[in-house]
């Protein structure tokens, strides 16, 4: 094989671990907080684009022509009405259910995603068809070879990767990530000091699913089409991402994002048989992985856990 | 149902009563049937079929050297197999109908080959497209008159051998559809031999993320990528080939004709090729006196794509029967030797299954936003230029 083609696998490899990554992320946000499983997660993804396809539209019909100011409202209008959308999961949903059985949330979650996106395919206008997504970023390109570098995925994996670090940081280094982290690691504790549960609970979610429509605006820019079956897809792989990371895990939820990525790139290169093949061979190892290391591979140790 | 089999009774009874009243120059009657998707999802294409069925029957009753006075028959199948076995049980029971015009859906036409074969009832599928109605097995009973994706693809393989293209890397999906696209295809571009499969990938049909495949064929660099599926992925692939920068040319089946492909594309839909069974009825040969016979019978709905098909199939049973008399096995083994028939659809021919063999297929390229004939557009007549097009 040669550079080129090799440099162009990587490429599409990172841009897909990026986005099951952000998506991964939420899932592990959310364990780590309430100990429970949010399967609607992929969903607020779907939600999310179409959410800012629905916001460019309307800047459209009001006359707004310029892509930087289009993006930077879609992705404004797309995150908060997601971070509303979590907190009220989270509130009316997930919090109610704490004393239940963990498989009740697991449950409610999973018929509302299916509530989500039978929403959009049947409220959207033509919601069942495949959108086109508008094309904001700069469309340069460079042919090196059999490679096509281009400018809009670049910037794209550099936004997703700030917005992994700027989760670090607010994690790690402000008062609020230390109300979350107290929050994962003990939750009476937490209260005892004086930590506001609810409202910690609240702001994860909101955090979580704000990165969800990150994802989705990112789905959409990257292929430039989004349809109402995008989130579950990325909320299965999201998922198994986030396990195999080790669930509750910021960096195993990333690692698990590209990990997965590599693996499907890989399946669909290197193995004989036809792509067709690329999800078992993926999946087949996630098994594999999670026979040998059952916590992920990142091993959720108390103190650190998010 | 059961009220139109009563309503059906009621009338022979009455027509029975008025031949015993003293009609001594009355015909004989002789039953026949249609089955079609009545209701549900697809009811337009299955009332349209029936509609021009009856027409067909009520043109014979009109013509004063007809042998005998016919009389239709309508079942409903719902498009679902589990109803379509039941009626087509129902009707092929009913030893006076002689014979039918029967099935929109592939699925139900396949699921009651059996059940007609059991029977010995002759009948001429009027709609659907699957391969294995006529040829998983060898039933004198089943017919077929409209063109299968065998037809299609031959015509596709076709298209791209004389437009001079040398490489074709094929993706399709894993369902039934996609792989029997992707085997007809293959087998009919390699009869023609001017052009070679560089690489096959099958896809899930819901695969979002082609990257990897697309950039496996970018490696190939084939002049045509030949793609067995649906729109909603049709859509993504076409739009990965963009991003990934690869310029050849898109060739698809009747699985993306629908409108939703160029909404979901925009610009990039341009120059996307197409094929379809069957042809729109003004295009056919017997089209325009179709369409005036069947506007005078102010039918509440259009006869759809495959009306002239339905038409078609019923025409040929009532010709039969006039030929051979009303008897199932005379009109099988006529409906055997269909050599070049004359029909509205164009000369027919059945061969050794049952399949008509010169069936109608129209092929599309997609110019300015819509679905132009390709022998119309501006590509067929040089103007415009596909990918690596000479």
């Amino acid at each position: 094989m040669d550079v080129g083609l090799f440099a162009q696998y990587v490429m599409n490899g990172l841009m897909l671990g990026m986005m099951y990554a952000l998506v991964a992320v939420g899932f592990t946000l959310f364990f780590g907080v309430l100990d429970v499983i949010k399967f609607s997660h992929g969903d607020v993804v779907t939600v999310g684009a179409f959410t800012a396809l629905a916001a460019f539209a309307g800047l459209h019909a009001l006359g707004f022509n310029s892509p930087w100011l289009d993006l930077v409202v879609m992705l404004a209008i797309a995150m908060m009405a997601m971070a509303a959308l979590g907190m009220l999961i989270a509130r009316y949903l997930v919090m109610p259910l704490r004393s239940a059985p963990a498989l009740n949330t697991l449950l409610i979650t999973l018929m509302l995603g299916t509530v989500l996106r039978e929403s959009v395919r049947l409220f959207y206008p033509q919601g069942g068809n495949p959108k086109p997504f508008p094309a904001l970023l700069p469309r340069n390109s460079i042919d090196l070879g059999s490679f096509n570098l281009r400018l809009d995925n670049l910037l794209m994996l550099a936004a997703g990767g700030l917005v992994i670090v700027g989760l670090q940081f607010l994690l790690n280094r402000t008062k609020l990530g230390l109300a979350i982290r107290a929050v994962a690691q003990d939750e009476e504790t937490a209260r005892t000091m004086g930590i506001n549960f609810t409202a910690i609970v609240l702001i994860t979610f909101a955090i979580g699913s704000g990165l969800a429509a990150f994802a989705g605006v990112m789905n959409g820019l990257y292929y430039n089409e989004i349809n109402f079956g995008i989130g579950l897809y990325l909320g299965v792989i999201g998922f198994s991402a986030a396990i195999i990371g080790g669930l509750g895990s910021i960096y195993g939820a990333i690692l698990g994002g590209f990990l997965f990525a590599g693996l499907q790139t890989i399946g669909t290169v290197l193995l004989p048989f036809a792509s067709a093949y690329k999800d078992v061979f993926a999946f087949a190892v996630v098994i594999a992985i999670m026979a040998w290391r059952p916590t992920g591979l990142i091993q959720e140790k108390i103190s650190e856990r998010v | 149902m059961i009220r139109t089999g009563k309503i059906i009774t009621a009338g022979l009874m009455a027509a029975v009563l008025a031949l015993a009243a003293g009609d001594v120059n009355a015909k004989d009657k002789v039953k026949v049937g249609f089955i079609g998707p009545l209701t549900g999802g697809v009811a337009v294409n299955g009332i349209g079929g029936r509609n021009s069925a009856d027409l067909a029957v009520k043109l014979r009753n009109a013509d004063s050297k007809a042998k005998y006075e016919y009389e239709l028959v309508v079942l409903d199948d719902e498009c679902k197999p589990n109803v379509a076995v039941q009626v087509a049980t129902k009707m092929a029971a009913d030893k006076d109908i002689i014979a039918a015009a029967t099935h929109y859906c592939s699925a139900t036409a396949i699921a009651t080959v059996d059940t007609y074969h059991k029977f010995g009832f002759p009948v001429i599928v009027w709609g659907a497209v699957l391969p294995d109605i006529t040829y998983r097995n060898k039933y004198a009973e089943v017919h077929r008159v409209n063109g299968t994706m065998i037809n299609q693809n031959d015509a596709n393989a076709d298209l791209i051998s004389n437009l001079g293209y040398k490489t074709v890397a094929v993706i399709h999906d894993t369902t039934d559809y996609g792989k029997g696209h992707n085997e007809y295809f293959s087998k009919a571009l390699a009869k023609i031999g001017k052009a070679k499969i560089v690489g096959t990938f099958g896809v899930t049909a819901e695969q979002q993320d082609f990257t990897a495949e697309l950039t496996q064929i970018k490696a190939l660099n084939p002049d045509v990528i030949y793609f067995g599926g649906l729109t909603p992925i049709g859509v993504r692939i076409r739009s990965q080939m963009d991003k990934l920068g690869i310029k050849a040319v898109f060739d698809a089946t009747s699985g993306i004709v629908s409108d939703a492909y160029i909404q979901g594309l925009g610009p990039l839909a341009e120059g996307t090729l197409a094929f379809r069974e069957g042809a729109s009825t003004e295009k056919l040969p017997g089209g325009k006196f179709f369409m005036e016979k069947y506007n005078a019978q102010k039918y509440d709905n259009p006869p759809e794509a495959y009306g002239a098909f339905a038409y078609a199939a019923m025409d040929m049973i009532l010709n039969t029967i006039e030929k051979v008399g009303p008897d199932r096995k005379k009109v099988i083994d006529d409906l055997g030797h269909v050599i070049d028939r004359d029909s509205i659809v164009g000369k027919i021919t059945f061969d050794d299954h049952g399949q008509n063999t010169v069936a109608m297929i129209t092929k599309y390229v997609i110019q300015d936003g819509k679905f132009v004939e390709w022998d119309e557009s501006e590509y067929a007549s040089g103007k415009r230029k596909l990918p690596g097009q000479k």
